[in-house]
């Protein structure tokens, strides 16, 4: 255990100085670098932007620049926006949990969800249920996110009015209630591509522990079904989606900046997008290496619970 | 004794005509003879139907600004300039499908050799290539398209790079581990004691036996560029008007949504039917390519 636990522990570090490098290229690739913003703004001489680069440091060689950089965002001095010249970290934080809630509601409704379409299909396989779940995920992997969103808008804000069209809490309110009241459509919107996902996987990895020796006997010595169906089928059956949750850490992230810009919801990708448009790249920077921080993590942790939960892998 | 009762057990009900096996296979593959239809007619309709319609896709009518669906000749309505949707919806979709097919084009080749190098060189090679595909993967990569999009000049050329440089790894992956097991095959160990290069062993012997997941994973990356230059588009960083595309046809949807439902509608639908029909024809060529299938 200690010793796969290094092992991934290591290769994780690997990945993650190497998602440093390709953070640190793409901010240097800027046109002009990242004091670009800069030649835009009237005043400006040739001569001031050298000396602007000179007191940042950007006339050292790029090797030089890159060891300072991940040393200082190692220290948690991840730099300053360049439009108010606060501090990034402090920034992305602020909109950090808004996110956080919307992925957290809209994961948990896609497990459930999935995990219940998933087993049925499985235990009813070919039957017109199976057949509808399978046509009906491939469709809803089809649907841009976005657009599935301003047709929800459309249909229960503007049309019956049962919701509200955007943003996390209606001003001067702010209670519970009210922001459940938000999170209803961007959660179950962005929750349809996971479900499908969730299903369809949940589907196989349940066919797969079905028909396996420990299930026969289980059934053999006369167990009730459901006993048999939840504690070894299903038991055994979520394992994989343990590692599978964490894949799909990237994909529900990328899929909650779209939805938040559709609902106005305040998060990260919100953030991201406007400081994108104000071309404000340390803040840009930021998120980017955070998310794929938070990505690696998660993928780190799923693999310690599969860990925990199966000793045949600790074996392996 | 004991074989009657064996056959009293294996009496079951006759499966209904839905339960049998062949007629799930044949619907699924029906599905993606449907997915293909779709695409053809698609294709055809963007490369010949601009120049059957009455109005070309950048004529302003200030007059017949926001008219609905099937208003004179108008078929799908117009936008908020008066142009004509049905002609911008094919113009748009030659570029989102020029940009879908380019990119698995691309990503494709990318990936296959990434993962043939990978699979083949075993050891350091193969370790630091697969840490820099997880590296990628770590990514959003909705995100990374769009900061590399604030970059660059939004060109469709631009625009099938960037998204090329971010469907890659998938496809790196399946080959490197198709090649993985492939490598120790006896006819690799054959080709190798006969003495070919390891340049011929990997394109000639093995990359034509791990064409049918190749095929598969390039046919989803179709379904998936569209899906991303739509994303983009809708934001604002990719395809930039006048061209139209499926994706900025949807731009400007959000803010007519209550009086102009259709602008976002018809482009919408549109991309669903599109990705939905990739999708279709890349599951039914899993099953076709891959005898496994069966058991699943």
């Amino acid at each position: 255990m200690g010793r796969y636990l290094i092992g991934r522990l290591g290769q994780s570090v690997v990945v993650l100085f190497l998602v440093s490098l390709i953070g640190f290229m793409i901010l240097n690739l800027a046109p002009g670098g990242p004091l670009s913003q800069f030649a835009l703004t009237p005043g400006m001489s040739q001569a001031d932007i050298q000396r602007l680069a000179v007191q940042m440091g950007l006339d050292r060689p790029l090797i030089v620049q890159y060891i300072d950089w991940l040393g200082r965002l190692l220290r948690g001095d991840w730099g300053e926006s360049f439009r108010d010249g606060r501090p990034v970290l402090a920034i992305i934080v602020e909109h950090l949990w808004a996110t956080l809630l919307l992925m957290g509601t809209s994961m948990a409704i896609s497990i459930v969800v999935g995990t219940l379409v998933g087993i049925a299909g499985a235990i009813r396989r070919y039957s017109i249920f199976d057949y509808l779940a399978t046509v009906g995920a491939m469709v809803a992997l089809s649907i841009p996110t976005f657009w599935f969103g301003l047709v929800a808008i459309y249909l229960f804000a503007l049309k019956l009015a049962w919701l509200p069209a955007g943003n996390m809490i209606t001003i001067g309110d702010g209670s519970v209630l009210d922001y459940l009241h938000h999170l209803v459509m961007p959660a179950l919107v962005l929750a349809l591509v996971n479900v499908a996902i969730w299903s369809r996987y949940m589907r196989s990895s349940t066919l797969d522990v079905l028909h396996q020796d420990f299930v026969r006997t289980a059934r053999a010595k006369g167990l009730p079904r459901y006993r048999v169906l939840v504690h070894h089928i299903v038991r055994n059956a979520l394992l994989p989606m343990i590692t599978l949750g964490g894949l799909q850490l990237p994909t529900i992230l990328g899929g909650a900046l779209v939805a938040e810009t559709v609902f106005t919801w305040p998060g990260m990708g919100r953030l991201f997008l406007d400081s994108i448009g104000y071309s404000d790249y340390p803040v840009v920077m930021g998120i980017l290496m955070l998310s794929a921080i938070f990505v690696l993590l998660g993928n780190l942790l799923a693999d310690l619970l599969v860990a925990l939960a199966d000793p045949r892998v600790r074996l392996a | 004794m004991a074989m009657t009762t064996a056959t009293a057990i294996s009496v079951q009900r006759r499966p209904h005509w839905w339960q049998q096996r062949t007629l799930s296979r044949f619907l699924r593959h029906r599905l993606a003879l449907i997915g293909l239809i779709v695409i053809v007619t698609l294709t055809l309709a963007c490369v010949f139907g601009p120049y059957l319609l009455p109005h070309d896709e950048l004529t302003v009518d200030l007059r017949a600004r926001f008219s609905p669906p099937l208003t004179d000749d108008f078929y799908l309505g117009t936008d908020p300039l008066g142009r004509d949707i049905t002609s911008r919806l094919l113009m748009a979709g030659r570029i989102s499908l020029l940009v879908g097919f380019s990119v698995m084009l691309i990503s494709t080749a990318f990936g296959t050799l990434i993962g043939v190098i990978a699979g083949y060189f075993r050891g350091w090679t193969g370790v630091v290539l697969m840490r820099i595909v997880d590296a990628f993967l770590a990514f959003p990569s909705i995100f990374l398209v769009l900061v590399l999009s604030a970059f660059v000049k939004p060109s469709p050329f631009m625009i099938t790079v960037i998204i090329a440089l971010t469907c890659w790894m998938e496809i790196a992956r399946i080959v490197e581990a198709e090649i993985r097991s492939l490598r120790e095959r006896d006819f690799t160990v054959a080709a190798r004691l006969a003495g070919a290069s390891a340049r011929w062993i990997m394109f000639r012997e093995l990359v034509p036996n791990a064409m049918g997941p190749i095929i598969v994973a390039a046919t989803l990356t179709i379904a998936n560029a569209i899906l991303l230059e739509a994303y983009i588009s809708f934001l604002g960083y990719g395809i930039q008007p006048p061209l139209p595309s499926w994706g900025n046809m949807l731009n400007s949807a959000q803010q007519y949504l209550t009086n102009a439902p259709w602008l976002a509608i018809v482009p919408g639908i549109t991309i669903t039917l599109a990705v939905t029909s990739f999708n279709f024809i890349g599951d039914g060529l899993r099953d076709a390519l891959d005898s496994r299938s069966d058991l699943q």
